[in-house]
């Protein structure tokens, strides 16, 4: 036993009904340490943190907190104890406010309207905005893991586990996190920071333990590492540098201008006067943080919300404003969502049934469905884009984030679309299977489709766009070319700070 | 304290089995009812299973109840599956056998020219009943978002009293003794008969037709798939580009249609005239037809013929076991209640939570 730990595990293992998610892992995890857990989707390191915080049982194995053996059976006892966790997937109530959410998770010592005092002061102490009085099912998915950071230091932890806490924040935001975090370790918190972001960890991290297919491959100290050589330990392999060719754009394909649209609901976020252009052979990345106008001006390119103005979207000339997702797509207009189970896809079809929504080639005139071709069809999907996870006849919501994800790029993609509009391509999918998409969105572009991408994660929009747009509180800033933007810019923008932009602007949800 | 956690992979082969396992301890409890009461459980197993199929004649009476169950519960599966709650099919009954027989009163010499099509005229006529009942609902959730769920339920009573003013009223038949119904319907308007001298008629073939017909609209067509991925899934409906309104007039109408020909069928078919009695619960039971059968058409034809062994059982029991008419209601509630209970057991599995041992876990730790 090492009392100078503040936790460590022993031949911790956990076996799923199919797959074997932890083989006799080892943790340990000094006072003041921030500590990365460094694997791919699936490595096991979400259940891991899950036994951790009490919420997954394993099936061997010890865990020494403070030196002293426990059994943690509740996430409620793991915060007794002084653990707290953020996780990847959120776990707030739609209908409760933000101040009831992290009230509900506290021991009731405080009253409702402390709490949501308590939320502002610590809010603003680490930067993090959030409205305490905004009902979860308005907030964004990165004002939702907002509110979950928010929640874990309210209870001012021995121990708080981060999982993939930076994807949703600005530049600055993330470098603001990292002063937080740096802080709170140097006050002795230890800090478990899951992520596969190997700059990220290089930057911030003192000990990292690496994941593969459940066990422990490496233990190192990341600053010691380079990106290489920690993907090496990761996925086994270097993925392969992306081929980006710099191409001149033909004819312009989407034309966006003078779109307003007001909010549908109370907490949405209106559209003021959004204009661009995409080219044929050309990928445009719209950059800013969630919650700032994205998802309703994808709505609204993609036909989920016909209400714009005719000639405000004009496909190849044409205005499709008002035109319904079916009509824009045989326009050749294609779009990939940002939540993949329940709109890019039905959780419990088949993905051969799945390929049906938004693919009508083995449809007759008459409606009548040729099951056979369908399921031809999505298997070619599932070979050409290597899709792991069953066949045609493997529900959607069976397979991992990004073998899903794959399949959905990989079902618009060959449809040969003239425009493809993708919402996080890569958001919550591992490095291979993102290095993948991303490296077929240029292979694209390079046939001569034009692309719009909208994305948090920054790294990724200066990897494979050609110009970039910022948007903040609805607004568009002017559209650069990636050569002639910079991170620190790009950052700025995101809080609406654009040459040229209205004041009141100043202030968006960064 | 018990608790129930879901399994990470419910077996496929014992969803499939789930209908079956309920029917076993449907008649397991039912034994132990028997017993309860003093009666012999074997002659109450062979009321309920076995005479209802014993011959010819037992079967076409079987026939008779199984094919408005069918028919109907075949629209409510669509409308389920489409996420839309039609519980008002007894509405929409009632409403198809005042409209098929209408058209029945109007048979006479004048209409002779017509011969027996007539008949197509009556199932013709019950469609449309049904749907205009149906479409009321489909408009009221349209155009004001009422709850489809209250307006088709309360439509029920509405089309019972439109029944019983019709019945009491203008429709009563001068001949009849001032009994609340109205004339028999003439020969020409019978539907059809399959064999002679046993009640079964064309009804039974159309509802295996209907069956066939529903089975490649919900798989093999992309109407079907968009009603269903509607209910599935809203939002992947909406990316798609599948209109909810459609979905909703579609499922209602489909429905409504359904169970206004089975009201027809049974106007013009075993009843031969309008009375109050036109309603005996067809289309609440096809609810729970529906669901046995899992949204299945195949399954319905089989869930729609083991209710109407109960119904049947029922009436035998009652004459041949002196037990109370309400023993059909008590084994059509406990299939659908055994049902429920195997499927939750199927998703989901019962742990006992040690409360004691958690706690003292808790002080160790701390």
């Amino acid at each position: 036993m090492n009392d100078s730990l503040r936790l460590e595990l022993a031949g911790i293992s956990k076996q799923y009904p199919l797959v074997r998610a932890n083989d006799r892992v080892d943790l340990r995890v000094k006072p003041g340490e921030i500590h990365a857990v460094l694997g791919e989707n699936g490595a096991g390191k979400s259940t891991l943190m899950k036994i951790i915080y009490g919420a997954v049982q394993p099936d061997e194995g010890e865990i020494r907190f403070n030196g002293e053996p426990v059994r943690i059976t509740s996430p409620a006892q793991a915060r007794k104890l002084g653990i707290s966790m953020v996780y990847q997937h959120f776990s707030l109530f739609d209908t409760l406010t933000a101040a009831e959410n992290v009230w509900l998770g506290l021991d009731k010592s405080m009253s409702l309207p402390q709490v949501a005092a308590r939320i502002v002061e610590v809010a603003q102490a680490y930067g993090l905005d959030v409205d305490p009085q905004r009902p979860v099912h308005t907030l964004s998915v990165g004002e939702r893991q907002r509110v979950e950071i928010v929640r874990a230091l309210l209870t001012q932890p021995q121990l708080l586990i981060l999982d993939e806490p930076t994807s949703v924040l600005t530049p600055q935001a993330v470098d603001k996190l990292f002063v937080t975090l740096r802080r709170l370790a140097d006050g002795g918190t230890s800090i478990l920071y899951i992520s596969h972001k190997l700059d990220e960890i290089r930057a911030l991290c003192h000990h990292c333990t690496v994941l593969r297919g459940g066990k422990v491959t490496g233990e190192v100290d990341p600053t010691q590492e380079s990106n290489a050589s920690l993907s090496r330990l990761m996925i086994g392999v270097e993925p392969p540098p992306l081929q980006h060719r710099a191409r001149t754009a033909g004819e312009f394909v989407l034309h966006v201008q003078g779109l307003n649209l007001p909010r549908q609901d109370a907490f949405g976020m209106d559209l003021h006067d959004i204009g661009f252009m995409v080219h044929a052979g050309e990928i445009v990345g719209i950059a800013g943080v969630s919650g700032n106008g994205q998802q309703e001006l994808m709505a609204a390119l993609s036909g989920e919300d016909p209400r714009a103005a005719p000639a405000a979207i004009t496909l190849f000339g044409q205005p499709i404003g008002r035109h319904s997702p079916r009509r824009r797509r045989r326009a050749g207009l294609h779009f990939v969502p940002e939540e993949r189970l329940g709109r890019g896809a039905v959780p419990t079809l088949s993905l051969a049934q799945n390929t049906l929504l938004t693919r009508t080639e083995h449809v007759s005139r008459s409606g009548w469905v040729d099951v056979r071709r369908v399921e031809r069809m999505a298997q070619d999907i599932i070979a050409r884009f290597n899709v792991h996870g069953g066949g045609a006849g493997s529900s959607a919501r069976s397979l991992s984030g990004g073998n899903l994800q794959k399949f959905l790029v990989g079902r618009e993609i060959s449809a040969d679309p003239k425009l493809l509009i993708v919402s996080q391509p890569t958001w919550g999918v591992d490095v291979g299977a993102a290095a993948q998409i991303r490296g077929e969105l240029l292979a694209l572009r390079d046939a001569g489709c034009a692309l719009l991408v909208v994305s948090e994660e920054l790294d990724e929009l200066f990897e494979i766009c050609d110009r970039l747009l910022v948007m903040a509180k609805g607004r568009l800033s002017p559209i650069v070319p990636v050569s002639e933007a910079s991170v620190e810019t790009i950052g700025e923008w995101m809080s609406g700070l654009w040459p040229g932009a209205p004041s009141t602007l100043a202030g968006a949800r960064a | 304290m018990l608790k129930l956690e879901a399994r990470p992979q419910p077996s496929r082969l014992m969803s499939g089995l789930s209908p079956l396992l309920a029917l076993a301890f449907t008649v397991l409890i039912g034994v132990g009812l028997f017993v309860v009461l003093g009666k012999d459980p074997l002659r109450g197993l062979q009321v309920f299973f076995v005479e209802p199929v014993k011959n010819l004649y037992a079967l076409s009476e079987l026939s008779i109840k199984a094919t408005p169950l069918i028919l109907i519960a075949l629209g409510l599966a669509v409308c389920f599956r489409s996420n839309v709650w039609n519980i008002g099919a007894e509405g929409q009954f009632v409403i198809g056998a005042l409209a098929g027989g209408w058209v029945a009163m109007q048979a006479g010499p004048h209409l002779a020219w017509m011969g027996r099509g007539i008949v197509v005229a009556i199932l013709l006529a019950g469609v449309l009943g049904g749907m205009a009942w149906a479409a009321i609902v489909a408009l009221l959730r349209d155009r004001f978002n009422a709850n489809e769920i209250l307006v088709s339920l309360m439509l029920v009573y509405v089309a019972g009293m439109v029944l019983n003013y019709l019945v009491y009223g203008p429709w009563k038949d001068p001949q009849g003794y001032n009994f609340p119904q109205t004339i028999t319907f003439l020969p020409a308007t019978r539907i059809p008969r399959l064999v002679d001298g046993l009640r079964a008629h064309i009804g039974t073939v159309i509802a295996l037709v209907a069956v066939a017909a529903f089975w490649i609209f919900l798989f093999r067509t992309y109407r079907g798939f968009a009603l269903q991925v509607g209910g599935l899934a809203p939002l992947a409906a909406r990316y798609a580009g599948f209109s909810s309104r459609s979905a909703l007039w579609t499922a209602l109408l489909l429905s409504g249609g359904m169970a206004g020909l089975a009201g027809a069928l049974e106007a013009a078919g075993p009843l031969g005239q309008l009375t109050p009695y036109v309603p005996v619960g067809y289309g609440f039971a096809a609810i729970i037809v529906a669901y046995v059968g899992r949204l299945h058409p195949v399954g319905i034809v089989l869930a729609g013929i083991l209710m109407s062994m109960f119904y049947i059982g029922g009436e035998l029991a009652q004459s041949r076991m002196a037990l109370p008419k309400s023993i059909t209601g008590v084994f059509q509630g406990l299939l659908l209640f055994t049902l429920l209970a195997c499927d939750t057991l199927v998703h989901y599995r019962l742990r006992w939570q040690r409360k004691v041992q958690a706690a003292a876990a808790a002080t160790r730790g701390a």
